[in-house]
This record gives structure tokens, sequence and C-alpha cells, in this order.
């Protein structure tokens, strides 16, 4: 996977980290992958961690200043720093898309991306969609086809759905098991979030907010 | 006096009609607020410790280098050192901390050291029953098996899962000016302070239970469970908020599972398809307790019958309520079996289980005929049926299969409070809680139609045991229960404003209804009131009623007792044993409905959850070490949205159906996908894959003893 280097205002990066922590250290934790190491090797920074440091993320719309440690998920840094709950904590593990949000663009699992790591990206949270009093054409489409019913995954689902209608307006079967496949519900509201999806993907605005870009 | 009875349904505006649930805008714009999403000013975060072993003993427990660690505030130690291991993931210590980060570091660094014994795992031997067995003879079996023209013996089976809640157990816990302030996740909001009286050591009416939003239940978050308990103890221990929420790999673990079952079964039928005996033995585990041995022969009480059920103990995480406790086990079985006689008649299965329908219980009989014949034509039946094992050539072999299912559902005990105040606007509150059936929409639609008004102008408060004591959402008991109070205490306030309206009216209260946001004369609907100047009647004081069900299986609001009936159509690849979903249709009735909307929901959400323990969910556990493998969503599979194929639904409603007033839908539309599944891939592939979930490697198993391969 490609990483693109994130824009820094904080002036503070996973490369950074990475440095601070030392190779080694990061084979040892489970974090290696490959690039990472040269990557690590060639950032100038100060070390950071492993106790918490102040950094700046772009949460729908607004620039939030938390203080997180190194190792705090963007799901964490989201729901225990900024009390913004809307991701679900589920699985923690990258399976069950309870926790989608917007990343530039593309739908992300919130609970496998560090929250030091997506400084400078614009994220869209399902905050960032609608209120319950101005709900986006995905949210609405979702009331009005009972697409919830404990309501636990469906901020998950409306975010990945949101996503992929902006990239797949009109998404095929493949496409739409390829978008949503990531998302798991134990209640059973798969019925009505296909019907959701054809009746969000009618309405020409998806949503406002979203930080560009669409899913592929 | 206003009739306490439903209205007709000509007069019906809302009661029946397909009606967005209330809080869906707060649940799909994130605004909803679950237990787990709970931050309190100085929150901590509280983890448990579970055991690395599935039996034996806990040895020795060190917490000292956890309690130094730097933002660890409370360890609470669960099981003491010299007690018995009984599962893996037993809670041993309980800790809380500044962070979720600090609080799993914190887990790290606790030493227990423990004893081993190997653990018993195995629950599909029958050789390893214990006790003494439970048997029931009925007839004469023997006879019964003498007069058949045909028989068939199998071995059937239902797999261990789990309820797999995307909310995990628990709750967050906060003392302020002495007293308990408590958000969990349950089905059961008016018993769960009752069941923390000794962890907060304080009265009952000193705990705060609000549960605005849960996620998911499924039978098996009732009370507060160990982890409530220590969820308590963390807090009063540091001061401090804590919120305890099971990590997913407990959660999976310990916080309940669907017991297994294994029968071996003969029955045997007549000429005509008739059953003329049945001889099961059960088995399965419930863990360490006793085993709760699933209903056999499910539906149908064969004339001569004979029946044995027994327990396996293993060391697996406790059992609990799963959705239909017990039936979706016996009914996977018994039609199973059935279809497999069918098939050996050379009978169709449609016209076998008309056949058989004067086994069922005489009230459901019709009922059961009636939605055979409703689902045979929505599925296209007629054409689409064959014979055992598909003929067509090539690897994907297709198959339709039947299954019928019961359920009780009346309604729990429930009281409510309607306040009508002088500015009009209505309150209804309930100590009742919403898994996401729409328990909220519900008590709102009830509140709203005897009232007249349109459901927005009804405020629905529920969540907390500070309103009036209503049942735990289980066993289908809650639309009967709320539905029932508060049409009592709705009618009972709208006769309190009726008797203003009617001295102003100069009228008998008698005469007077209320309808379209009015209170107007029956006989002259021009003589009326709007329901704003009506109320301003009452000067300074509201109006408030309490309405109480009581409970019992059939009032003049509701009853109890349904049927229903579903066929699946599935393609099965014979190379690879993959099993995919074409169709599943479910007809159903469950009385008077109150939103269809939601209740369709709620069968679409029972087929799908039946086709995931049908075709996936398995709890797999290590028989070296007794861990189960799969605590994971990775490897503990649910369907995903791509798995559950067309789904239709049809409800029952309308003349034989609304008259019995209202019954409950939670169970009863789970209990027959795995069984309707099961007897698809057999008509398809030509031979019965034992066990469910109907995962490859059994499919490919059952193949190599039969059926057809080309």
């Amino acid at each position: 996977m490609q990483r693109k280097p994130p824009d820094n205002p904080s002036g503070f990066s996973r490369r950074e980290f990475l440095r601070g922590v030392g190779a080694t250290s990061v084979a040892a934790s489970g974090l290696l992958v490959a690039g990472m190491p040269d990557e690590a090797a060639a950032a100038p920074g100060d070390p950071v961690g492993p106790g918490e440091t102040k950094i700046t993320l772009s949460i729908n719309g607004e620039n939030k200043s938390v203080s997180v440690e190194p190792r705090t998920t963007l799901l964490d840094a989201l729901r225990n720093r900024l009390d913004i709950t809307g991701a679900k904590k589920v699985c923690d593990r990258g399976t069950c898309g309870a926790c989608t949000v917007i990343k530039d663009g593309r739908a992300i699992y919130s609970c496998t991306a560090l929250a030091i790591d997506v400084q400078g990206s614009k994220i869209t949270t399902v905050e960032g969609l609608g209120t319950p009093d101005e709900l986006s054409p995905v949210q609405a489409a979702f009331v009005h086809n009972d697409a919830q019913q404990c309501g636990f995954c469906t901020p998950g689902f409306v975010v990945a759905c949101t996503a992929m209608l902006k990239a797949h307006p009109t998404p095929t079967a493949e496409q739409v098991r390829l978008g949503l496949g990531g998302n798991l519900c134990r209640c059973g509201t798969y019925a009505g979030i296909k019907e959701a999806i054809v009746e969000a993907g009618k309405t020409a605005s998806i949503s406002r907010g979203t930080g560009g870009g669409g899913a592929t | 006096m206003t009739s306490i009875l439903w209205p007709a349904k000509e007069q019906l505006k809302l009661i029946g009609k397909r009606i967005d649930r209330v809080d869906g805008p707060a649940k799909s714009s994130g605004a909803a607020k679950y237990s787990l999403d709970i931050n309190r000013p100085g929150l901590l975060y509280g983890k448990i410790l579970g055991a690395s072993i599935a039996a034996g003993t806990l040895k020795s427990l060190d917490t000292k280098a956890a309690e130094a660690l730097a933002g660890v505030r409370a360890v609470h130690v669960m099981t003491e050192p010299g007690r018995p291991i009984n599962w893996a993931g037993q809670e041993i210590v309980a800790l809380a901390a500044d962070t979720e980060e600090i609080a799993t570091e914190a887990l790290r660094l606790i030493k227990a050291e423990y004893e081993r014994s190997p653990p018993q795992m195995d629950d599909a031997d029958p050789q390893k029953v214990e006790g003494k067995p439970r048997t029931r003879t009925e007839g004469n079996p023997a006879e019964g098996f003498a007069q058949a023209a045909a028989s068939v013996s199998g071995r059937y089976g239902v797999a261990t899962i789990t309820h797999c809640c995307l909310e995990p157990h628990g709750q967050v816990s906060e003392f302020r000016d002495g007293e308990l302030h408590v958000w969990p996740s349950t089905q059961a909001v008016s018993g769960y302070a009752n069941q923390l009286v000794k962890p907060a050591g304080l009265e009952s009416n000193k705990i705060h239970i609000d549960c605005q939003y849960m996620g998911g239940g499924f039978g098996s978050k009732f009370g507060p469970d160990a982890w409530g308990a220590v969820c308590v103890e963390l807090a009063k221990k540091a001061g401090k908020a804590v919120k305890l929420l099971l990590d997913r790999d407990l959660e999976l673990m310990i916080a309940g599972n669907r017991p297994s079952a294994f029968a071996d079964i003969k029955v045997g039928a007549d000429k005509e398809g008739r059953v003329t005996a049945w001889e099961s033995k059960v088995w399965g585990s419930s863990g360490v307790g006793n085993y709760g041995a699933p209903p056999l022969p499910y539906v149908f009480a064969f004339p001569n019958q004979n029946t044995e059920s027994q327990g396996i103990r293993t060391n697996r995480g406790a059992v609990k309520a799963w959705r239909a406790p017990g039936h979706p086990q016996g009914c996977a079985i018994t039609m199973a079996a059935l279809e497999d006689l069918a098939a050996k008649l050379g009978m169709d299965p449609l016209e076998f289980f008309l056949k058989n329908l004067q086994f069922a219980p005489e009230a459901l009989r019709e009922t059961y005929r009636e939605e055979l014949m409703v689902a045979a034509d929505l599925i296209d039946y007629k054409s689409k049926a064959h014979p055992r094992g598909d003929k067509t050539k090539g690897p994907i072999k297709r198959g339709l299969g039947i299954s019928l299912h019961t359920w009780g559902g009346a309604g729990h005990a429930s009281a409510c409070d309607v306040t009508i105040n002088p500015d009009g606007s209505v309150v209804a509150s309930m100590g009742t809680q919403d898994l996401g059936v729409g328990t909220r929409t519900c008590l709102g639609i009830v509140v709203a139609e005897t009232l007249g008004l349109p459901l927005e102008a009804v405020q629905v408060n529920i969540g907390k045991n500070a309103y009036p004591t209503s049942g735990g959402s289980g066993g289908s008991t809650t639309i009967g229960g709320i539905s029932s109070s508060s049409r009592r205490a709705a009618v009972a306030a709208l006769d309190e404003l009726l008797k203003r309206v009617a001295t102003e009216l100069n009228i008998s209260p008698d005469e007077l209804e209320a309808a379209d946001s009015k209170i107007r004369a029956k006989a002259n609907p021009q003589k009326s009131m709007a329901w704003k100047d009506a109320c301003k009647l009452l000067g300074q004081m509201a109006i408030t009623q309490q309405g109480r069900h009581q409970g019992g299986a059939r009032t003049e609001l509701t009853s109890s007792g349904v049927g229903g009936v579903q066929i699946a159509d599935v393609s099965v690849d014979v190379e690879t044993g993959l099993v995919k979903m074409n169709e599943m249709v479910a007809v159903q009735d469950c009385g008077l409905i109150i939103d269809l909307k939601l209740a369709e929901s709620q069968v679409l959400g029972a087929l799908i959850m039946g086709v995931t323990y049908a075709l996936f969910e398995e709890a797999i556990y290590d028989p070296q070490t007794g861990r189960m493998l799969n605590a994971d969503m990775e490897f503990y599979r649910l369907a995903t949205l791509s798995d559950v194929g067309k789904l239709r639904v049809h409800m029952m409603t309308g003349k034989g159906y609304d008259e019995r007033g209202v019954i409950g839908l939670g169970e009863p539309p789970v209990i027959s996908p795995g069984a309707a599944i099961s007897n698809a891939v057999a008509n398809a592939i030509g031979v019965r894959v034992s066990s469910i979930p109907l995962t490859p490697d059994r499919v490919i198993e059952a193949l190599e003893k039969g059926g057809v391969r080309t």
C-alpha cells in the first residue's frame, strides 16, 4: 500500500513517531510493514511518545485539538477524547465497519487508523453528514426504508453508503457487495439498506461536507 | 366512557399502517447515545482480564504491577486464588484507568498462574451425557412404527452460537451525591437497579437507570451480570464514573450463547404420509449448567411418541436465552426428519406438511394451512418444486425447503402513565426499553391513535426506572404488554378530558370521541372542540392516568399463540459445498399489528439472522485449551448484505387475525430459517447435511455419502 505523506499543520507525523521509537521497537511491536523503516529512517523530527501529545485533527470541517498517545486509534480519539460517538466500536479489528468514517473522500475503518496518522486529512463522521433535523439523503433514506433496528451498525453503514454512492450513484449489485461487504449488521437490516441505497442513489446531492473525492 | 377495545379497522388512523420509527433520525445521524457512547466528567475506562484456561484452578494472582502503572485508578479481584476456573474468559480481575490504552496495558501486567485440568469441550458425543435422562412416552411407539409404511432414522444437529450483540454487554456507573447513576445496555430497564443493590451498597430507590438506546440483546442482556456489578465496585473504589463494556473477545466468549442440540430421530408414516410414530433422543450442552433441551417433536404432537433428553457438561461460557430459546434447535431437528421421511415416501413436502397439520395444535391448523398456501404462492412453489435431488446437469443444484414454527408472545406485566397537559401536549411514560424493535414508536402510535392525535404530538419517555414498571423485553412479550397498558392509560386520561368537554358542550361524555385532533360528538362531528381548546379547560392541572396490563395469555386487547411458515430457495455448488441463498419467503401472523413497517422489519431481520445461523455462525472451541478459536468478528461469521438473497415477508392480517389483539413477534420468525434452509439444501443435493451451520465442509461430507454430484 502506498502511503501519501499527510499535510502536516502540527509538524508531526507517523514517520516521525516511527523514527522516534526506532525501527527495532517498531518491528518488535508488530507495526512493521513494507517500506516503513526506510521512510522512518529518512524522516527528520523529534521523538514523540510514548506519552500523550497534542495534535490537531480536521473533523467535520472543524479543526479539533486533542491529546492522544501515539497508540491511540482515530476511533478512540473520536469517541473517548472528542466525544464524537457516532462511529461505534464493535470488533475493534477492522472487520465489522461500525467505525467507518470518510478520510479525504474514502471510507476507512477508524479503528485501524492511528489518530496521529490522519493529521492533515479531512475526516468526516456520520455527524458531519447531517443532523436529526437536517438529514442527508442517505440518512433520510435509511429512515424511510427502515434500514435500522437497534441502530448500532447504522452510522457505519450510512457513512459507507455515502462514500459508495459518491463513487457509484447507481451502483451495480457487485459495487454494493464491494462497497458494503465490509459492514456487518446483527439485527438483520440488509433488506432495508438495499432499498435505502436505491432511494438515496436517485438523489443528486449525496451529502454535504464529505471532503471531496470519491470511494473506489 | 371510551371503549377500551381496539377501534374497528376502518377507524384506525395509525395502528396497522407503515410508519417510520420515531427515533430513526437520531439513529441514522449518529445523535442517538448508546450506553457505550455515554461520556461523563472524569470518566475512567474499565476492563476485565479473562482466564486463559477453561478448566482448573487459579493458583496465584499478582496485580501489583498493574496497580503501580500510572493512570490505573482501581483494581478489583473477581476470582480469588484457589477458586475453580470453569471456562475460558472467566472473570479474574477488573480494573479502571484514565484511558482505554492504559487499561489494556494494565491487564497485560497482571500475573495469573493456573493449575490446568483437561477441559471437556465435546458436546456432540452422546457417550458423554450425564445424569438421568428425562423421558416421556405417549401412545404406543412400537405399535405406531408397526403401522408405518416407511420410516427414517437419522442424526441431526445444531451447533452452539453466540449472541454477538454489536454493542457489547456492560454499563457506565457513576456515584453522585450519594446516589448511583447507571447507563446500562439492557433489555430490562425496570428490573436492573434491583440487581445492583449489593455492589452499590444502596437501596434501590437511590439507583437510577437510564438506557435510551441499546445495541442489541437477543435474550442475553437482562441483568447487570458480573461485569455490571464490578463496574459499580470500580466506580465506588475510584470515586469516579467508570465505563465498562466487554471487549469483543470476552463478549463472544462469556456474554452468552445458544446451547447446541444433537438428536437421533426415528419417525414413521403410513402410505398416505400421516406420521404414525416418533422417537427422539436429544442431547447437547449448556456449558457447566443444566441442559435445556429443545421441544421435540416441534409444532406437532404425534399419536405415538417417545422422547428422551440429556445434557453434556462442557467448559464453555454460560448460556443465555437466545431469541426463541430452544425453538430453532427443535424446529431444525424436527422439520429435517419430517422432510427426510417425505422424501423416502416420495411425497412432495408441501403435501406432506399439509397432511400432518392434523397433529399441529388445533388453534393453529387453519393458520398453518393458509400460510403454507400463501408461502407456496409467493415463491412459485408449483413451478419450482422437484423431488429430492436436482437432476439438472452441472455442479449447481437448486432446491426448496419448508418449515413451520410457533410461539406464545403474550404480553408481560406493564404499567404506563399518560399525561395530558393544559397546553395540549401529551406525555406517555413507561420503564420499558427499545431494543430496536420499535417499542418507542409503537407506544407513541397507541397513545396518539387513542387520543386522536398525530404521532408527533405524543412525547414518549422510556428507558428509566423512574417511570412506571414494565417487564423486560424477552419472549416477544413487550408489544402485548406495552400496547395494552398504554391503551388503558390513554383511554383513562381521555375519559377525564371528555368529562370537562362534555360540561362545556352540554352533552354526555359518552357521546364524545377524540379524532383528527378534536374532541367531537360521535353523532354530529360538526359539534367539536379543537384538542388544544379542550385541554385549556384543564386550567393549571394536567391529567395523569395510569394503565396496567397484568399479563396473561388472553385479554381484551392481547392474546398469544402464533404460527408461521417459511420457504427457502437455495443453490448449492456440489464441487465446493457453497450454499447460496436465492430467495426466502416468510408468512407470519401476530394478531393485530401496531406498525406494519416495523413488523415487516422484524421478520426480515429474523430471516437474515436465520440465514446467518443456518450457513455461517458457529462458536468453535479448541478441544485442547478450551478457548473459543473464533472470538472475533472475522472468523465468527455473520452474513453480509450480499449473502442473504431476495427476502419476502407476508404478514397475515385482516379477518381472523386482527381481532385476536396484539401478540409478540420478536421470536417466531427467527425459528424456521435453519430448518427451511437445511431442507432446501437436502432437496437440492439429494442428501441431508446432518448439522447446521451448513458450511462447505459439512455439505461436502454429506455428499460423500450420497446425493447428486454431477
